[in-house]
């Protein structure tokens, strides 16, 4: 009797991974996908967080693929190792801080090095890559790079350009047939989108930013100025998960004020009050805001006439703001709100 | 069958997944599971995440800004590989 064979698909919940799963599928081959959640992932946090996109179905793409296409999904938690590839990667930073041809490497080899994969006796690895999709890390140089250096070696196979690179081991034991994998190649997605159609995949996700917050420029200089305050390139979950929340200024280098922009971020920044100061405006109207960094008492002061500026009571003489630093008692405070022209733009973060 | 629970309050999706998920993983067939969330796309998710792995969401209830999924946990063989 023929062996059944397994192979482990990487899903991200855009439309190249989920046609690379589908075609290899469609061989006859018993595929599982894997998702790695970095904590830079796009999917779903800003969703969550604002109670403007209330009315947009909120859904993890990756597990509606995985549905989708009828496989098990396997979503893993890499936060702590995918530190080594923000901070230190060996091939260099792409337009902003994404680290993407490094990010590629690390996820293959986490598939590979998985136990789970062996464990469970699958046979290779599929990626939805094309070569020249992607400036940084899917071009035909860094395809055998990631192969190397992932250690998949011959098993990681990308059925989408698979004709435009050497048989990979699945494609030369027969495993899946070569004729019936592609040649896609450039940054255009008709091929993708027909392939699509002719496979009877109607809605599919292309989010038009990509899949992760370091290629966003915004998101990366936030980035470089928590490390550039700090004074060292660290970062802990909870301050990548800030940075996509609300207004930040830095009206100093030692403090910044993180601002919510509406309902759903003043409850989400309200979660954090266990571990920030918190200022929120008494007399009237508005928003959250949370300040980091080391700010002395008067600083405290200056932020609540910087946040009384976003409140209702923008225009009046003076607002009523409430101070509480972790763990303490709240102080009101009863203080003029700083005027536009006293926010210089060089704050805003 | 033995009742557990998982508090993923204040993580937003994947997370609340990815702990119901690593829980499930050391559960029993039969066994129950309450997760405790506030992100409301968990109500989306743990679902979906439930149906691919073949596990039943038997109630879901809202409290407030908590989220309260109750899953049976179902590890019977199957035809896959």
């Amino acid at each position: 009797m023929t062996k059944q064979r397994k192979a482990v698909s990487l899903i991200s919940g855009g439309l190249d991974s989920m046609l690379a799963t589908k075609v290899i599928m469609d061989q006859g081959i018993h595929v599982e996908g894997i998702n790695f959640y970095t904590g830079f992932c796009v999917e779903g946090h800003t969703h969550a967080i604002r109670a403007k996109d209330k009315t947009k179905e909120k859904r993890n793409n990756a597990l509606w693929v995985a549905e989708e296409l009828g496989i098990k999904l396997h979503i893993i938690d890499v936060i702590e190792e995918y530190k080594d590839v923000v901070l230190n990667p060996k091939h260099g930073y792409g337009q902003h801080m994404n680290p993407c041809l490094d990010c590629k490497i690390f996820m293959v080899n986490k598939a590979v090095a998985w136990g789970w994969m062996e464990e469970n006796d699958f046979d290779f690895i599929i990626t939805g890559e094309v070569i020249g999709q992607r400036p940084m890390s899917q071009r035909k140089a860094t395809m055998p790079i990631i192969a190397r250096e992932s250690g998949a070696e011959d098993r990681l196979l990308r059925p989408l350009c698979a004709k435009n690179l050497a048989p990979t081991l699945p494609e030369r034991e027969g495993w899946v047939d070569r004729d019936q994998l592609f040649n896609f190649h450039g940054r255009s997605r008709k091929p993708q989108i027909a392939l699509a159609e002719s496979l009877g995949i109607e809605e599919y996700s292309q989010p038009a930013g990509g899949c992760c917050f370091l290629t966003d420029k915004y998101y990366a200089g936030k980035l470089e100025d928590l490390w550039q305050s700090r004074g060292e390139r660290t970062y802990e979950l909870d301050d990548i998960m800030l940075l996509k929340v609300g207004r930040h200024l830095r009206p100093a280098p030692h403090y910044k004020l993180i601002i919510s922009r509406e309902e759903g971020e003043n409850h989400y920044l309200t979660g954090y009050q266990q571990a920030y100061t918190i200022i929120r405006p008494v007399s009237h109207e508005g928003p959250v805001t949370i300040v980091d960094g080391t700010p002395s008492d008067a600083d405290l002061l200056f932020a609540a006439r910087i946040a009384a500026r976003y409140s209702q009571g923008k225009d009046t003489d003076n607002v009523t703001m409430s101070i509480t630093p972790p763990g303490k008692e709240s102080l009101d405070v009863t203080i003029p709100p700083l005027t536009p022209k006293e926010v210089p733009e060089s704050w805003y973060v | 069958m033995s009742e557990h629970a998982v508090d993923a309050r204040r993580l937003l999706c994947p997370m609340p997944v990815i702990r119901t998920q690593d829980k499930i993983n050391t559960l029993a067939d039969g066994d129950l599971l309450t997760v405790t969330c506030t992100d409301p796309g968990v109500k989306s998710d743990i679902p979906a995440w439930c149906r691919i792995h073949g596990h039943k969401v038997i109630d879901t209830l809202t409290e407030g800004r908590e989220i309260i999924i109750t899953i049976r946990v179902q590890k019977k063989p199957t035809n896959a590989p």
